[in-house]
């Protein structure tokens, strides 16, 4: 046995640092065994309006490339330009010799039982990656979608973008409408090397009893940047995650953005880590969590190990109604000459905010509508048009009833 | 254009105006002088119908419709434009979306940033990290936008600079339509002021002082500063004009 996988076995137990402890065995390992699909003709409209939400348009047009895992099968796979590779991870194992030493180079495969059994019982994942030099203009979209009730999916990503090149992935996941609870395990390792750009853009939408764990790591070298933005605006049981990021040559710059909606009964853990260990490297951590019935746990943590570096992180919270925020966030410098620092806010909407606006002529729901509309306000580039709508329509419903 | 008759307001269950009258006809603006804490701000927003300013007696009628319960927005909409003292900041909302909110989307908020000399703060959050008098022109701007009948001004002078005056001033005379003989003017005004410096740039018709609940002495505006700054709030309140 691999020395991996023995790891991998001695970890089949192991539970996760922070979130709700989950019995794997509560949920089934049988997906649907899904055509490939060329023209994306096996979705209903139900269905396509669904992954609309999550992003995903299911088309080709407009992409760079794009990708489709339903439970365990792939569904499409196609790569529409030079300079892109998207393959799933099991073929990419296949055609390249180096695959194998990148998966699990950067998520420890004995982190806790979910990146156990991703090892142990590999469904699929994705594989993209940027050939050198190559600028990327459309976006690759990728899709992982949840098809069969209480399916437990096992996915492993890998993203490479190599020297010099650019790439924005965005990824929806989802489940099918009929879909109440399931599992969605995803590790994913992205290396971005020197003078690289990778934006990644995640935007979920799962069903109301799905318990969500990505473990995610991004290697960053020299003059690299990796911007990452999270979108959770649906219900969902839970969701834990704390991506971590090193900053690894001079002059990387890392961005993580996340914009959360805890609803009632959702339980979020959701956090992120950047390492910043190379001189004149630069980190910024923007979370912005609604907690409208539910409780959002929003970590953050930067470390600064060598001087002249500079870090950012801002947490703020905005509890409508009732629901937990519990902002965490935590700097660590371990050197003379590091410059980090961090704020964190967590109230509710202000009476006189809301009578400002009426006073310029808003009624009390657009009143409120526009300072949530306000407090969520973290630019994301690139966003599908569909998806703008998505999130107007969740902020909206969102200050319903105050 | 606006009517107020026997007005009593408690804030926190504690009386502030007790009985007031007070009637500004439309194109007329009228000053409020009053010493600190004597109600003048509690008489705007209980015009223009905040939360906290208990109605318990009276009635306040604007352009001849009874607005005393009305929501703040329903008045807004009939075009009361309140220019707060210390307004709110509002995170993530820009300057340029508020004042397309005041015209619901009838003006350009850049060709009126840009004739105020107001467009470098089009992209800024509202209020956030303004100066005292960035506040105000910010203020007025949004009530140019709103083009409210009738304008209702916090002490629109306080914390502004000279230079910035002067557009605060310039904005306030447009508000009041005071570049048209008084004949043609309809736009009605009601302005809080200390230092009556605004008067200036506005020709108020008439002032009032504003104590222990009700206006107490009502005259010419440059006399009554005059006499307040002669004889004090008290040798005035007692002469009851």
């Amino acid at each position: 046995m691999s020395e991996i996988k023995e790891r991998a076995e001695q970890s089949r137990q192991k539970k996760a640092a922070f979130g709700p402890d989950l019995n794997l065995e509560d949920f089934s390992r049988q997906g649907g065994a899904w055509a490939y699909d060329p023209d994306y003709r096996q979705f209903s409209p139900e269905e396509r309006s669904r992954l609309l939400t999550a992003g995903i348009e299911l088309t080709d047009e407009d992409h760079a490339g794009t990708f489709l895992q339903a439970d365990k099968a792939i569904v499409h796979c196609q790569t529409r330009q030079p300079g892109v590779e998207v393959l799933p991870i099991t073929k990419a194992l296949q055609t390249h010799a180096w695959v194998k030493d990148l998966l699990w180079g950067l998520v420890p495969v004995d982190a806790d039982k979910y990146t156990a059994s991703t090892e142990l019982d590999l469904d699929n994942g994705y594989f993209i990656r940027a050939l050198p030099g190559a600028k990327i203009e459309q976006p690759v979209e990728s899709c992982l979608y949840l098809r069969t009730d209480r399916f437990a999916q096992h996915v492993h990503n890998l993203v490479v973008v190599e020297e010099g090149a650019q790439l924005h992935i965005i990824t929806g996941c989802a489940t099918h409408p009929g879909v109440v609870s399931g599992l969605h395990i995803g590790v994913s390792e992205f290396y971005v090397k020197k003078g690289g750009h990778l934006t990644f853009t995640m935007v979920h939408n799962w069903g109301k009893n799905v318990h969500v764990r990505p473990r995610t790591a991004v290697m960053v070298e020299e003059g690299g940047t990796y911007i990452s933005n999270y979108i959770l605006l649906r219900p969902v049981k839970s969701v834990q995650m704390y991506p971590t990021v090193t900053l690894n040559g001079p002059n990387a710059v890392a961005r993580l953005q996340s914009i959360l909606i805890a609803h009632s009964g959702c339980e979020l853990d959701v956090g992120g880590r950047v390492i910043l260990k190379a001189p004149r490297t630069r980190a910024e951590i923007i979370a912005r969590t609604l907690a409208i019935g539910g409780t959002s746990i929003a970590r953050g943590h930067l470390v600064g190990l060598e001087p002249h570096i500079k870090a950012h992180l801002e947490c703020r919270g905005l509890i409508l109604g009732n629901g937990v925020v519990y902002a965490i966030p935590e700097l660590e410098g371990r050197v003379a000459g590091v410059d980090m620092s961090h704020e964190a806010a967590v109230g509710k909407i202000a009476a006189e905010e809301v009578e400002y606006l009426m006073a310029r002529g808003l009624d009390e729901d657009e009143a409120v509508s526009t300072i949530v509309r306000g407090f969520l306000n973290v630019k994301v580039e690139g966003l599908p048009p569909a998806l703008e709508q998505e999130m107007e329509q969740a902020i909206q419903e969102s200050g319903k009833g105050l | 254009m606006l009517v107020i008759d026997d007005l009593w307001v408690n804030i926190d269950d504690k009386e502030v105006l007790k009985g007031l009258n007070l009637t500004v006809p439309a194109g007329e603006t009228h000053i409020l002088f009053g010493k600190n804490g004597s109600g003048k701000s509690t008489l705007l927003m209980t015009i223009m119908g905040f939360e906290r300013y208990r109605v318990k007696q009276g009635r306040i009628t604007f352009r001849g419709q009874d607005i005393t319960y009305l929501p703040t927005f329903e008045r807004a909409r009939l075009g009361l434009g309140l220019s707060f003292q210390r307004p709110p900041t509002i995170r993530g909302v820009k300057t340029a979306d508020i004042l397309r909110v005041c015209s619901r989307g009838a003006i350009a908020p850049e060709a009126l940033a840009a004739a105020y000399d107001f467009t470098a703060f089009l992209d800024r959050e509202v209020n956030y990290g303004f100066s005292g008098g960035e506040i105000k022109r910010s203020e007025l701007l949004q009530l140019l936008a709103q083009n409210p009948h009738m304008v209702l001004l916090d002490e629109p002078e306080s914390g502004v600079d000279l230079e910035n005056l002067q557009v605060v001033g310039a904005i306030i005379a447009k508000l009041l339509q005071k570049e048209r003989r008084r004949l043609h003017r309809d736009k009605s005004g009601l302005i809080i002021t200390h230092t009556g410096f605004i008067m200036d740039y506005v020709n108020a018709d008439r002032a009032y002082i504003l104590g222990a609940g009700r206006l107490c002495c009502q005259g010419n505006p440059r006399e009554l500063l005059q006499d307040i700054k002669n004889f004090g709030y008290e040798e005035c309140a007692k002469c009851r004009r």
